[in-house]
């Protein structure tokens, strides 16, 4: 397992966030963490990427705990938050260069060039980060996360703001990391996670509310999309 | 931290940050020291630079703010503070690698005022006729304080997303650091303590050292003096409260 989640909750004052979840990802699988806005998703991954400490509870990601061994889970995630933040003064090699630079990586030049080719960056990669429309920005924000080649992705909402060929693109990339890493994205689209999770979790309120494989939850509620299962669980 | 100096430094190149703030720094001390009469060293008829050691720390106060504003407030406004965060780099190498890229910074602006000192130098009657050890101390304080006021700085821009907020209240704290505290010990009520508030204050750490004796207190003073704010500011960062 290498990420492992065990009755983490998070608190902002009274409001319970993230109200004691527990699951666990493994690698070669895509899953989907779905929920209504405000449900803790973004709160879950901010705090399995060690943004935010968590109010109780325990979690490891690739066996290294998140409060204790926070720089080895760093080490080992790629990162996509959900506004996609970006310095938008810098050039995109700049840019890549510098969060290579973090990871102390080696041959710190092909593998910007790898990255650059694997997001399809070729053509923007000599302007600055400002200039660029915003699926090519999300690109940016998809190549810092897989520069270092990590054993765990998170992405929250990779995919919001784009365009329908984009998206294809980019979930074809999705796919393509999933078949080595743990991957947990966040998403609105149902269809998006019909086309490339293969695992799901709902949660709704901060409480998971479903979690099963994409199969297992279409039979157990004998639907044949994911949409009424949604609505059902989350309203 | 390198990697966060490097970035901080090369953005300061970049946005012109640097070169504004140090042009019009460098013009602001030329026209003090030279052109205008009631600080001018050619007015004032003494080979010496006091006039400069004088003036600078005022004008600090307003161009170290300058600098330092956007470090942690637009990072915390942009977002891009997650990214920072999220990698494997500990708060303390985010602070102090933004805290010695704006300290550099200010290095390089006062590189060019040793032309003052060489000019000084030539002009003396006998030439060579100045208090070189002062010099070297005055050079020495103005370092420190520059790190003090850098330290303030970033504490300040981690208070706030809004820069203009960060630079208000950075120019604030400079001022009092530097002479708040002696002015307070003139006030009635407060002359009991007023060694304890001057000591307090940077000017009298400054003027020590600009005499040019290196005392161990003042050096003390100083570092204690920054490692206070970063501390905060690290706190702060730590909290993620925003």
């Amino acid at each position: 397992m290498s990420i492992s989640v065990q009755q983490l909750s998070k608190n902002y004052g009274n409001q319970k966030a993230v109200d004691e979840i527990s699951f666990e990802a493994s690698p070669g699988k895509i899953l989907g963490f779905l929920g209504p806005n405000g449900a803790g998703k973004s709160t879950t991954m901010k705090m399995l990427t060690c943004y935010l400490p968590q109010t109780s509870g325990k979690a490891f990601v690739c066996g290294f705990d998140i409060s204790n061994d926070s720089l080895q889970v760093r080490k080992n995630i790629g990162y996509l938050p959900e506004s996609n933040p970006l310095y938008h003064d810098m050039y995109v090699k700049e840019f890549l260069y510098f969060v290579g630079n973090t990871y102390h990586l080696q041959n710190l030049k092909t593998k910007v060039e790898e990255v650059i080719l694997a997001t399809g960056l070729e053509k923007e990669q000599h302007k600055k980060i400002g200039q660029l429309s915003k699926g090519y920005k999300q690109r940016v924000g998809l190549a810092q996360a897989i520069i270092h080649d990590p054993k765990v992705l998170i992405l929250d909402e990779p995919t919001s703001g784009l365009d329908p060929n984009q998206l294809i693109e980019i979930r074809k990339l999705i796919k393509e990391l999933g078949k080595t890493k743990t991957v947990i994205l966040s998403t609105h689209i149902m269809q998006e996670v019909e086309a490339i999770c293969d695992e799901v979790i709902i949660i709704n309120k901060g409480k998971i509310v479903a979690n099963n494989s994409l199969k297992g939850l279409l039979a157990e509620h004998q639907e044949t999309s994911l949409e009424p299962i949604f609505v059902k669980l989350t309203k | 931290m390198l990697t966060i100096f490097k970035k901080e430094f090369y953005s300061y190149l970049n946005s012109f940050v640097a070169y504004i703030t140090i042009g019009l720094f460098l013009v602001v001390l030329g026209l003090f020291l030279w052109v205008f009469p009631d600080t001018s060293i050619l007015e004032y008829g003494y080979a010496s630079l006091d006039s400069l050691f004088n003036t600078v720390p005022y004008l600090f106060m307003f161009l170290i703010p300058a600098i330092t504003m956007r470090s942690l407030a637009e990072e915390k406004k942009e977002g891009t503070f997650e990214l920072l965060a999220t990698r494997p780099l500990t708060d303390w190498d985010i602070v102090l690698g933004k805290y010695l890229a704006a300290l550099t910074l200010v290095l390089f602006a006062l590189i060019p005022t040793l032309i003052y000192y060489i000019s000084v130098y030539q002009l003396g009657v006998t030439v060579g006729n100045i208090d070189t050890g002062a010099v070297i101390g005055s050079y020495i304080g103005l370092f420190l304080l520059g790190g003090a006021f850098v330290a303030i700085g970033i504490f300040s821009s981690s208070l706030t997303k809004n820069q203009i907020i960060a630079f208000a209240i950075a120019v604030f704290l400079c001022f009092f650091a530097f002479s708040g505290f002696e002015s307070a010990s003139q006030v009635l009520s407060l002359q009991k303590f007023d060694n304890v508030l001057i000591n307090l204050g940077i000017n009298e750490h400054y003027q020590s050292i600009s005499r040019g004796v290196l005392d161990s207190r003042d050096l003390i003073y100083f570092l204690s003096f920054i490692a206070l704010f970063l501390l905060i500011t690290k706190t702060i960062l730590g909290g993620r409260k925003w």
